[in-house]
């Protein structure tokens, strides 16, 4: 086959695409999962907090954030959609979207918020 | 064959029988221009036209060539699928159904969060949670992503002893957040929250229960690939494989993120 269709699975037989990030490091990686788990760690303090569970709008706003925080974190560098083809990120960002999408509108639908 | 060199474009001093119709006004047979007498003179792709040489023609037709659809017959130097996209489609099939996944997580979400209320005088979420030793779980889970990615990058390393490590400390973690999952759910029946009990036991067990069928599905593959490692089936340049299952294994990480702070930590 030709050149282009080779590069694809040159670099460690992992699919990457020629051009695109090299994946992180080992020490990357160890960095990341450990602002994840400060950041788990922050969550669960929400818990002992007098006073911040009957405040749901101050937790949503506290609570929220960082549950978007990791999720993009472990998508992003774990997952490799930093470094990998955009078109990866993209096919999983639809199906987010559009479960996001349908799904606030049944919530709204049924007079959830 | 290439959709450079058509019939109409091609001057009517080299047309030849059976390439397009004739033009109007000139008789078939007239040939006012160079004649080919052999089949064996005519190119691949036609007649080309004059202007480019006979190399960029043939180079444009290469091109053309590598854009054609594989059909699984050609594979490159590591046995991988040369695709049109230029990408894995394994992988590719992998982010289609993750990404189909959401949706599927997605409803039992909504359906936990529209029916959390519903325990009309029975056991509800603010009695029955053990938010501390549920952050342990997600910690654990959490740090399981860690091994996964650890695995992914040993194997293309080409360290296969370090993957193998990885692949068995993630399993070891995966078995340990679904052995919490597990005593979690035995503690609440105990106490009364049955499957049936209300509308928000029924959707808390489904939810979390589906994840938990994930987590060991993630398991199952990961002591798969284990074993193939072990028969020395996972090479370097199959690393691809250790990679999808982490794919799945970090998706299953991500909804967990999401389960535990809208399940467990809002009110």
């Amino acid at each position: 086959m030709s050149d282009t269709t080779i590069e694809t699975h040159e670099h460690h037989g992992l699919g990457e695409t020629a051009g695109h990030d090299a994946h992180p490091s080992d020490k990357h990686y160890i960095i990341i999962a450990l602002w994840l788990a400060l950041l788990t760690a922050l969550e669960t303090s929400t818990y002992y907090i007098d006073g911040l569970d009957e405040n749901t709008p101050l937790l949503l706003a506290v609570l929220l954030p960082m549950m978007v925080i990791k999720f993009v974190m472990v998508a992003w560098f774990f997952m490799h959609l930093k470094s990998d083809s955009r078109l990866f990120a993209q096919v999983f960002a639809g199906g987010l979207v559009l479960a996001v999408t349908v799904y606030v509108i049944v919530l709204a639908t049924f007079h959830f918020f | 064959m290439s959709d450079d060199v058509t019939p109409g474009a091609t001057p009517p001093e080299e047309k030849t029988p059976g390439h397009g119709a004739p033009d109007q006004g000139n008789e078939p047979h007239e040939h006012s221009g160079p004649v080919v007498d052999t089949l064996e003179e005519i190119p691949m792709g036609g007649v080309p036209e004059p202007g480019p040489s006979d190399d960029e023609a043939r180079a444009a037709a290469a091109n053309q060539l590598t854009d054609l659809p594989d059909h699984g017959e050609h594979r490159d130097e590591h046995g991988g699928h040369a695709t049109t996209t230029g990408l894995s489609n394994n992988k590719m099939a992998m982010w289609l159904f993750l990404g189909s996944e959401c949706l599927l997580f997605g409803g039992l979400i909504s359906t936990y969060m529209l029916y959390r209320g519903r325990h009309s005088g029975s056991i509800g979420p603010d009695q029955i949670y053990d938010i501390p030793f549920t952050s342990v779980s997600s910690f654990v889970l959490l740090m399981s992503s860690l091994t996964m990615v650890l695995a992914v990058s040993s194997v293309a390393r080409g360290d296969l002893r370090n993957t193998k490590l990885w692949l068995v400390i993630t399993a070891l973690l995966g078995a340990t957040f679904l052995g919490g999952q597990i005593h979690e759910f035995t503690t609440f029946y105990r106490e009364g929250l049955g499957y049936t009990t209300s509308l928000f036991s029924s959707s808390f067990y489904t939810l979390t229960g589906f994840h938990g069928v994930h987590v060991t599905l993630g398991i199952v593959m990961l002591l798969t690939l284990l074993a193939l490692s072990f028969a020395g089936r996972i090479p370097t340049e199959r690393a691809e494989t250790v990679e999808i299952v982490g794919l799945y294994w970090h998706f299953v990480d991500v909804v967990w993120i999401l389960i535990f702070t809208v399940v467990y930590l809002i009110p």
